[in-house]
């Protein structure tokens, strides 16, 4: 086979320990659908069996030995979120159950507060729905109007129509840290600060983007910056909306009930302080503490390296891809880009391309991607989409290239 | 190199994609319909001439995957000539039967948009569309 390549191990990371330490592998399965969900590393799985098995309580409520340590716990996670995001502050840190989750928290309390009558909301065609539909219920709902940043031809944000649409003074502006879908990484920093100096509030969608190429929150000095844990090598049910302290503190509540309280009284409430106003009810509480063993594995490895063996991987794929006659990649350069390989095979539909991977015990994902607007952008009904995290290797690559090239021969 | 077995994407499933029978709109329908896959996108339209109780033609557009596709084409080559009250008791069996390979839970959707498209579109039998699971 042409495109069978050697397989020389990364020079980044120790692989074969890595994946050691991940379950899933067991089932040679060749995995790069990471962009979706990720595999959880055997420390996830033990912190979260940790907590169900020795100190299984409520948080925050009882006095006995084994709530206080299950809220110890669930706490910790919270100063590694603030670590790992770099946030000035624990109480800037709230847990949702996902990115959606917190985005719609800033979409109904923030924005509610905030956004009125003939404002703008400036997103970008690239954004996941998640980032899409709670701004058009916010928009319609106030009266207020929705605008997007297009793509240039190579899937970058185009910036000339970015700084236009700035000057009619939009109230918030929305991206995402990565496109899920073309793997273009936004340059956070710059848009923020062209934002800000517009007089608007930025809220960043990191689903895609703090677990590949990370995020130094002040840094970027945007005002929401979200993620999901189980794209970061954490269990689902888990998520978290980073906010500026002043803004959760003039914010209203999200979702009312128990934990979220200072004094309830027949005709009023008081409300708890940050970040406990905007976490009401039993939280996921083992699967908060997952999320903390995860970002433990993540850093223990390391960002830079993380980072240095994805783009690794998307070059040799890109390289690779390029190859195969028919076959068109959507996305910007590796240099550009996260490890996310979105792409079509000319008179193949993408379920498909999926479909026949699937019986090599490949897995990608095929679809939208839950980006229908960036779809008809493209001029596509959906993509096959290979997406790569620190575990994958060259090899699960190859695999890749065989179930194409079989799907190649059924459709020729 | 390893090629897995062509059980799922057999000759005539594959035949039906690339050369569907009844391909294209009908001038002066009767009855026209379209359903989206909402997972995909995936899109299949019918267009049908009816003549004392009988579909006297039948032609279907649209654009996706082979399963959806090949789909469709076999069912219009089912539909033409049959009597109304005959179509209306198609069932998802009755396609899946016609094309005569092992569908995945995953590709459900797609092997019975057509089935969808004659049931909501043609008779408005709504209340079908999700009883395909």
């Amino acid at each position: 086979m042409s495109t069978l390549r050697s397989s020389p191990a990364s020079s980044a990371l120790d692989l074969a320990a890595i994946r050691q330490d991940f379950p899933f592998f067991e089932t040679g399965i060749a995995y790069l659908d990471s962009a979706n969900t990720a595999q959880r590393p055997r420390r996830v799985l033990d912190a979260m069996e940790g907590y169900f098995t020795q100190y299984n309580s409520n948080i925050h409520r009882a006095v006995y030995r084994t709530s206080m340590q299950a809220t110890e716990h669930y706490d910790a996670t919270r100063r590694k979120v603030r670590e790992f995001i770099n946030a000035k502050s624990v109480k800037e840190i709230v847990f949702t159950k996902n990115i959606t989750e917190a985005i719609n928290l800033v979409a109904y309390s923030w924005g509610r507060q905030n956004i009125r009558e003939g404002d703008l909301i400036v997103l970008t065609v690239m954004e996941h729905h998640s980032n899409i539909v709670p701004w058009q219920i916010l928009a319609q709902e106030k009266g207020a109007r929705v605008a997007y940043v297009d793509i240039d031809d190579q899937g970058e944000l185009r910036l000339d129509q970015f700084h236009e649409l700035l000057e009619q003074e939009p109230r918030l502006v929305a991206f995402a840290h990565v496109s899920n879908t073309l793997g273009t990484i936004t340059p956070c920093r710059e848009l923020t600060a062209a934002a800000h100096a517009a007089g608007a509030v930025v809220l960043i969608d990191g689903a895609q983007g703090v677990q590949h190429v990370g995020v130094d929150v002040q840094e970027i000095g945007c005002d929401f910056y979200g993620f999901t844990g189980h794209k970061v090598l954490g269990p689902t049910g888990s998520g978290v909306l980073y906010a500026r302290r002043e803004l959760l503190e003039a914010m209203p509540p999200f979702l009312a009930g128990g934990d979220m309280i200072r004094a309830v009284f027949l005709d009023h409430t008081e409300y708890a302080g940050l970040p406990e106003k905007f976490e009401a009810g039993t939280p996921a509480i083992a699967e908060v503490i997952g999320l903390g063993a995860a970002l433990d594995y993540l850093q223990d490895v390391g960002m830079d390296a993380i980072r240095a063996h994805e783009l690794e991987l998307t070059e040799y794929t890109l390289e690779a891809l390029s190859e195969i006659d028919g076959l068109r990649v959507f996305g910007p350069p590796a240099p550009r880009r996260s490890g996310v390989v979105a792409f079509d095979i000319e008179g193949i539909h993408p379920h498909d391309i999926a479909t026949i991977l699937d019986r090599h015990d490949v897995c990608i994902r095929a679809g939208h991607n839950c980006a229908m607007p960036l779809m008809h952008r493209l001029g596509v009904a959906a993509t096959a989409r290979a997406s790569f995290f620190l575990y994958n290797t060259k090899e699960e690559i190859d695999r890749l290239l065989v179930g194409l090239h079989d799907a190649k021969r059924i459709f020729r | 190199m390893t090629a897995v077995d062509d059980q799922f994407y057999r000759e005539y499933i594959l035949d039906h994609y690339k050369n569907p029978r009844n391909f294209g709109r009908l001038e002066g329908a009767d009855v026209s319909h379209e359903e989206y896959n909402p997972l995909c996108g995936d899109l299949v339209g019918m267009d049908f001439r009816l003549q004392d109780g009988v579909i006297e033609d039948v032609r279907f557009h649209g654009r996706g995957c082979a399963i959806s596709q090949a789909s469709a084409s076999l069912m219009t080559e089912r539909l033409k000539g049959m009597r109304l009250e005959d179509a209306r008791e198609l069932s998802k069996d009755d396609v899946l039967d016609e094309l005569g390979i092992e569908i995945s839970p995953a590709r459900l959707k797609c092997a019975l948009l057509s089935l969808k498209v004659l049931k909501v579109g043609a008779y408005g039998l709504a209340g079908e569309e999700d009883d395909d699971e």
